[in-house]
């Protein structure tokens, strides 16, 4: 057999193996159908290897092995947590489980909050349109088999629907109790035409996770997606966003790591409708035996659409950042505006920084660019701080904020953006 | 006057400008064919035409071996998919593995006895081969600008001038068949040592069956007193052309090397896998300019080289420096990367490239530049574009090993597009292992600037020669890096390339 028919027999095996003697969560007629396709996709897929041209960066060994690495639970320190200052909807999972004693009533006007295992036994449901839809959809034109396998075994999770504007921020926590569990969890997000809503993620979830979030945001419609990946250095995990924009539709998500093992991050998203706007910002701070990966895909397939992708990333000893970014601009999206920008500061000889960013692009009336770089603190703007007098310590942490704030920019509400850029300060403090 | 036909106009487009760029499109200016006799190796590829091909070039047995080793490597190994290109599947027995005019079987003396129909192609390509015939150089100077050049026809070299001036200075430059029989040590010590046999599929293809190329040896602390030049022209149907080039340039020697390539137009698609392997040792330089302009198919996408080519240098030690600057005008599938491996502390490797892809042609072209050594610096200027129903790829790596401390590279890619049927598309690599090291990737898309087109159509230019000028413009950074005569040549065939995208 020649090399490349070998690897897809030897990625179909893996599947298989994987699979056998695995029953498919029991359900309704919707949900069983959703994940016997998710089932067969991730057959025919197999499972991912590193040297599949799309894990080029990232070994997914520790994500798909058939053991689960146990992670060491966080000490709680006396740092609050993230999102504290805002009011909102807490929802929260222990260890992927969802724990309606833990959460606040899923009550929101305007919105309507259902668990995925109860939703999945009923024979119908709003969500069956979206369900592994989106993640379907997404396994064009790069295969994302640890998706599927989500789509097809997730029981927890939450479907969330909104018709009007959501008068506070919904939250999901995710906690962690057991050092070696493994957390499937995959949120359907249905925003009707002109709703509002401003989703908040955070927490460690579990030793190993593989999340999917599915976003439909209908014509007009406004998500702002803020989530804080970080704490529990050992944990391993893969999350999968996949959105779909409307007409006028706008999405914003922002993505703060902070440790964290291993995390590999993908961001699908559709420009459907015309003049829609896809931001998507991340900053991540590795220190040590950290692995981190963004992988972003934007496919403008309508005219007069925007999308920007700003990731920044700081790292050391031994740390490495990974960016692969796509923008795909289809023939029909005439009037494109798309940018990215990916950027690493590495602060000592041993991190790395990996970077793909992609143009794919099929209009001739688009402005399209993206730029990358990696380098060290610039010594010149050190010593301008330094003969002000500010001790080199500090100096060099404000010129890491500053690197850093171009992506907090991208966080629309200014509390949540200063939440979160406190917290990196401590961080980076803490570890100075 | 005549009534226009309004289907055909566009606004601001006149009947003249409809017509020229009807009379122009998909014109090709070397389409033509040399009728020559010529002595073929049976069709198709096996051992035995391995064996064929070094025994017409009287090579000895280590070579012959070399030669099957690739062979058999080769068989084992895919034809790469990963490149934007659309590969229709390529029957590697329907072709003709070596070619070569009947009059060059018995090899001739001197150029004086090379068939006067040989000379003459080279004479209407522009290509002098006597050695009276000097290329002009800059207009005023006291002396014209020599460049020797080594003229290679289907599979076998033609003949090579300035021979005896080039060899008082200690420069060999010859054929790579006649290097393999006159310096073989050197062959043996160079040969796939940048380009190993297994490095890909189509590297592989070229070591079992190379027939020809160039090969040129500049000594120690010699400037080569003149340019080099390597002129192929595939003229046979149905045969590839399999041309190997080396270039060693040793210590604080100094080389400018020039390529250029053409094909007759043929309905059939033609095989082109060649392999350039440079070594640049201690403080030497080596400029290496490409022009490529393989017949591109016609205006419907048929007939075409295959344009399969691995190119890379190796700066060995310190301070070597390497430059590759390309046009890639022609071909109807473009799949070429010339590298630059920085191994050497403070080496330096540039590449300026500008891919024109009209029509249907593909092309998937960028660079490499691997950071090896300490204070290494690489610079990349790209420019694609696209026009027509052409996809047009600039895909490039640019690695800074742990050990490549305080490395620099900078890219800049840009592509500009002609029409909303063609794609332009950007695939950098950028791979930063160490900390002090600075990289920067800068690409930009867009299409041509609509205030600059009327700007020169108001002063009466038309709309084809306004898109000429932007579009070299646009390519000005590129342009300038190369050698004066080819730098002519290259701007006319931008604008000639862009015949029929407009309108």
């Amino acid at each position: 057999m020649m090399p490349r028919a070998k690897l897809v027999a030897q990625k179909r095996e893996a599947a298989a193996a994987l699979l056998d003697g695995r029953a498919l969560p029991e359900g309704g007629a919707w949900a069983t159908k959703a994940r016997n396709a998710a089932e067969a996709r991730l057959r025919e897929m197999g499972l991912p290897v590193k040297r599949d041209e799309y894990w080029r960066y990232t070994d997914p060994r520790r994500l798909t092995d058939a053991n689960v690495q146990p992670g060491k639970l966080h000490a709680q320190d006396d740092e609050t947590p993230v999102f504290d200052a805002v009011d909102r909807v807490k929802l929260v999972f222990v260890d992927g489980v969802f724990d309606a004693s833990a959460s606040d009533a899923p009550e929101l006007a305007g919105v309507e909050i259902c668990h995925l295992a109860e939703a999945a036994r009923a024979d119908l449901h709003w969500a069956r349109d979206l369900f592994g839809v989106l993640e379907a959809r997404g396994q064009v034109p790069v295969a994302r088999p640890l998706a599927s396998l989500n789509s097809a075994f997730a029981t927890e999770g939450l479907l969330i629907r909104v018709t009007g504007k959501a008068e506070k921020p919904v939250s999901l926590i995710y906690q962690r109790k057991d050092p070696a569990a493994e957390a499937l969890t995959h949120h359907v997000i249905r925003l009707e035409a002109g709703a509002e809503l401003t989703l908040l993620e955070n927490g460690p979830v579990a030793a190993r996770y593989n999340q999917v979030l599915e976003m439909d945001i209908a014509d007009g419609a406004v998500l702002h997606h803020v989530r804080a990946q970080g704490r529990d250095h050992e944990r391993a995990g893969a999350t999968h966003l996949f959105a779909r924009l409307g007409a006028e539709a706008q999405f914003k998500s922002f993505t703060l790591s902070a440790n964290g093992a291993l995390t590999r991050n993908e961001a699908v998203i559709w420009l459907d409708g015309a003049e829609g706007s896809a931001h998507i910002a991340g900053t991540t701070v590795g220190d040590g035996a950290f692995h981190h990966d963004d992988t972003v895909f934007i496919n403008h397939a309508a005219p007069r659409c925007e999308s920007r992708q700003v990731f920044k990333k700081v790292l050391r000893h031994g740390a490495v950042g990974v960016f692969q970014g796509k923008i795909l601009v289809d023939q029909a999206a005439q009037l494109t505006d798309g940018y990215q920008i990916s950027q690493s500061l590495l602060l000592d000889e041993n991190a790395q920084f990996l970077a793909k960013p992609e143009l794919e692009i099929y209009a001739d009336d688009v402005k399209c660019s993206h730029g990358s770089t990696s380098g060290e603190i610039d010594q010149s703007q050190l010593f301008y701080l330094r003969a002000r007098g500010v001790p080199e310590d500090q100096a060099k942490l404000l010129l890491v904020l500053a690197f850093l704030a171009e992506a907090l920019e991208e966080i629309a509400d200014p509390v949540l953006a200063e939440d979160l850029r406190g917290k990196m300060e401590a961080w980076l403090k803490r570890r100075a | 006057m005549v009534a226009l036909d309004e289907s055909q106009l566009r606004e601001g487009v006149d009947r003249e400008t409809v017509e020229t760029v009807q009379s122009m499109a998909g014109t090709y200016k070397h389409g033509w064919e040399t009728e020559i006799e010529m002595e073929f190796a049976p069709k198709g590829l096996n051992e035995d035409i391995v064996r064929l091909i070094s025994e017409k070039n009287g090579e000895p047995d280590w070579l012959l071996e070399w030669r099957l080793d690739a062979y058999r490597r080769w068989l084992t190994m895919e034809s790469p998919d990963w490149a934007m290109l659309n590969i229709p599947e390529i029957d590697y027995q329907e072709q003709y593995y070596y070619a070569t005019p009947k009059s060059m079987v018995e090899k001739p003396k001197s150029l004086d006895e090379v068939d006067p129909k040989l000379l003459e192609t080279y004479a209407k390509l522009g290509i002098p081969l006597k050695e009276q015939a000097i290329l002009a150089g800059v207009e005023g100077a006291d002396e014209g600008r020599k460049v020797a050049v080594d003229a290679v026809f289907d599979s076998v070299s033609v003949g090579t001038t300035f021979r005896k001036e080039l060899a008082a200075a200690g420069v060999i430059f010859c054929s790579i068949s006649e290097a393999v029989r006159e310096h073989p040590e050197l062959v043996k010590k160079y040969l796939g040592s940048v380009v190993p046999q297994n490095d890909n599929y189509f590297a592989a293809l070229n070591s079992a069956v190379f027939s020809d190329g160039s090969f040129v040896y500049i000594p120690a602390g010699v400037k080569c007193p003149m340019e080099l030049s390597t002129y192929f022209r595939i003229n046979a149907e149905n045969t590839g052309q399999f041309e190997r080039t080396l270039i060693v340039a040793e210590k604080g020697s100094h080389v400018s090397y020039l390529e250029g390539c053409t094909a007759p137009k043929r309905d059939t698609h033609q095989l082109h896998a060649a392999v350039v392997e440079i070594v640049v040792l201690e403080d030497a330089e080596v400029k290496y300019s490409t022009v490529q302009n393989w017949y591109p198919g016609d205006e419907n996408g048929k007939g075409g080289i295959y344009n399969f080519v691995t190119k890379r240098a190796d700066c060995r030690e310190a301070r070597a420096k390497v430059m590759w600057t390309q046009v890639e005008t022609g071909s109807a599938i473009t799949w070429k990367y010339p590298s630059c491996v920085l191994r050497g502390d403070d080496s330096q490797g540039e590449f300026y490239s500008i891919a024109i892809a009209n029509n249907w042609q593909q092309a998937d072209t960028g660079t490499k530049m691997v950071h090896l050594g300490k204070n290494t610096r690489s610079r990349i200027v790209s420019k694609g574009i696209s026009a027509g129903h052409a996809q047009n790829t600039y895909r490039g790596l640019v690695s800074m090993h742990p050990r490549a401390t305080s490395s620099r590279n900078y890219t800049q890619c840009d592509s500009l597009l002609i029409g909303d049927k063609c794609g332009a598309h950007t695939v950098p690599y950028i791979e930063v292992r160490n900390a002090s090291s600075r990289v920067e990737h800068e690409a930009t898309t867009s299409k041509v600037d609509d205030d600059q087109l009327f700007y020169c159509r108001q002063r009466g230019m038309d709309e084809e020669e306004a898109v000429a000028l932007v579009v070299n413009g646009f390519c000005k950074e590129v342009l300038q890096e190369l050698p004066m005569e080819f730098a002519m040549e290259a701007q006319a065939l931008v604008a000639i390339s862009l015949e029929g995208s407009v309108g």
